[in-house]
């Protein structure tokens, strides 16, 4: 059974087609092994149960035309999954039993693939560490006491610690390509408007973005491939011909153009970083690519950016939590009462912070200082990038600026926090593709990531990029399966 | 910039969660420190920029303004954390 686990999703579909292995079999092992892997905290809520049943049933009529045939998966738990429960993180959503189900997921169901839970991540992935889930902090599969990075951390943690062959996170600054990289795994941010945002439990609407994690870049360009399409239930679902991503993958980027943004060289940069992204700029030569250095002149304005942008959309989207129509509800003297306990007990610290700062920024006489303000910056965030884009075909540089943290190691200063997320958020404000590839290790034996950002629904041709830089790289990740007893 | 405890409390009010005076000096701490940080944009010149709004530059599809999912008032009434089997129950509002 052991050796199931460490195959790909693309080697399971087809072991599974050649009939080499059943649903059963495949799901059997994951699930014993998520549930030797209790210690790493990757789940909130399982399914085994019925996923075995499903497996069974799906052994009996098998349909080997679908692209996941009897795929067992975990997904982050901010998708909301008819009649099983949907917490986000947050203790205010911790009886939470939607009656839908999200597009992006029930396209995954509709191609054969079978639930196996929902996975841990930041309270409504605000978070950069797993560390503000109302259910605990995620370990690294990497090392214990490391963060897994976050929101998706629960999902790097289950792709990297192989208790699911692939998963789904989302992105709203950086929450499936940080943790990727901390974890040594492949994630992808689609462009906005790629993948359906109907049935996710919204953070900052305009930022939001499902996508794929994986262990190789040819798994995480399948389950694009199934998650991204057209919704009429998400108006801001785009309706564009999507390209048959796995199939049409190729390592020939023969002459395209790569972008070298020297504003990503920022000031206390680890020099193992700078190293890792000088490498990458010849695996790009190696492929027979040209990079050209650009100029994104904006870059350090984008995290101030979003911290305005972010948390504005969140306290919006977050004044539905009210204790009245479901979640957690307190007890109070009367109705406002009511809310302002609920509100105050139900969220973490991290979201009450942010909600705060959002209802600031929207209050009378601030919204021109800074919401206003961001919008117009976000313009020239976005200009910047199409400007590049005339000269080259994508940009590459580093995932993060250090690798992956202790637990608790930031925590006490947001700030230190956001700036994780200082080479992830302008993909996000521009609203663009992005795909972190491991890419090395740091002195610590710790993964390190390269970023490949690119032309707004040029998903395939970034994937391409990464497909061929994967190759040279021949990245090894390194688990110990420390918990493991 | 200084947010100060009086601000805190107005924006908490605002937003609908109660903080007591230690928790309101702990986010006037954490604000401050965060705004101190986004101030950064003041540097940018703006006045002549139009503000993005919308990351997506398509028109908006229209469609038939169709219910789609009946019947599941049961459902729904199910995830309320208190219901008298038709409504959802607040606190007394009329006294």
């Amino acid at each position: 059974m052991s050796d199931i686990v460490k195959q790909s999703l693309t080697e399971l579909v087809e072991n599974i087609k050649n009939k080499k292995l059943s649903s059963t079999d495949v799901t059997k092992a994951f699930i014993d092994r998520s549930e030797k892997s209790e210690e790493l905290n990757a789940y909130i809520t399982n399914d085994f149960t019925s996923a075995l049943d499903k497996a069974k049933k799906f052994d009996q009529k098998p349909n080997f035309n679908l692209k996941l045939p009897g795929i067992p998966m975990a997904v982050k738990d901010l998708f909301c999954t008819k009649n099983i429960k949907t917490t986000a993180g947050s203790k205010i959503l911790n009886n939470f039993v939607p009656t839908y189900e999200s597009t992006v997921t029930e396209n995954i169901w509709n191609e054969g693939a079978i639930l196996l839970g929902k996975l841990n991540c930041d309270e409504f992935a605000m978070g950069s560490s797993n560390e503000t889930s109302f259910f605990g902090n995620v370990q690294s599969p990497i090392d214990k006491n490391l963060v897994p990075g976050g929101s998706s951390g629960g999902s790097a943690s289950a792709v990297a610690g192989q208790l699911t062959p692939v998963t789904i996170g989302t992105d709203t600054g950086g929450s499936i390509r940080q943790p990727a990289s901390f974890t040594g795994i492949v994630g992808l941010k689609p462009t906005y408007g790629s993948c359906s945002r109907y049935g996710i439990v919204a953070f900052a609407s305009s930022l939001d973005q499902a996508g794929p994690m994986a262990q190789n870049v040819k798994d995480c360009a399948l389950l694009h491939e199934v998650i991204s399409s057209y919704d009429p239930k998400d108006s801001t679902s785009i309706d564009f011909k999507r390209n048959h991503y796995s199939k049409e993958l190729t390592n020939n980027i023969k002459g395209k153009k790569i972008g070298i943004p020297k504003e990503y060289r920022v000031d206390g940069m680890p020099k193992e970083i700078e190293d890792l992204w000088q490498k990458g700029i010849q695996y790009i030569k190696d492929c027979g690519a040209e990079t050209i250095d650009i100029s994104l002149p904006n870059t350090s304005y984008a995290l101030p950016t979003y911290y305005i942008v972010a948390p504005a959309e969140a306290s919006s989207n977050l004044a539905r939590y009210d204790g009245v129509k479901y979640g957690f509800r307190a007890k109070g003297e009367n109705l406002i009462d009511m809310y302002e306990r609920t509100r105050s007990e139900g969220f973490g610290a991290e979201v009450q912070r942010r909600i705060m700062i959002g209802t600031y920024v929207l209050s009378s006489g601030y919204y021109d200082a800074y919401y206003l303000k961001a919008q117009k910056v976000r313009k020239l965030i976005k200009n910047d990038f199409d400007e590049a884009y005339k000269k080259v075909d994508a940009i590459l540089t580093p995932s993060t600026p250090s690798s992956a943290f202790k637990i608790g190691e930031k925590t006490n200063d947001p700030v230190s926090m956001y700036l994780n997320d200082i080479f992830t958020v302008p993909v996000n404000l521009a609203g663009l593709p992005g795909i972190s590839i491991p890419a090395g290790h740091d002195s610590k034996g710790y993964p390190l990531g390269l970023q490949i950002i690119g032309k707004a629904f040029d998903e395939q041709k970034i994937l391409n990029i990464a497909y061929a830089m994967e190759e040279k790289i021949n990245f090894k990740n390194k688990i110990t399966d420390w918990w493991i007893k | 910039m200084s947010i100060d405890l009086k601000t805190i409390k107005h924006i908490s009010k605002l937003a609908r969660i109660s903080v007591d005076e230690q928790k309101a000096e702990k986010l006037a701490g954490d604000l401050n420190s965060i705004f101190d940080f986004i101030e950064k944009l003041n540097e940018l010149k703006t006045d002549n920029v139009e503000p993005l709004t919308s990351i997506a530059e398509t028109t908006l599809k229209l469609r038939s303004d169709e219910v789609k999912s009946k019947n599941i008032r049961e459902q729904i009434i199910k995830n309320s954390p208190q219901d008298n089997e038709d409504y959802f129950v607040v606190p007394k509002v009329i006294e």
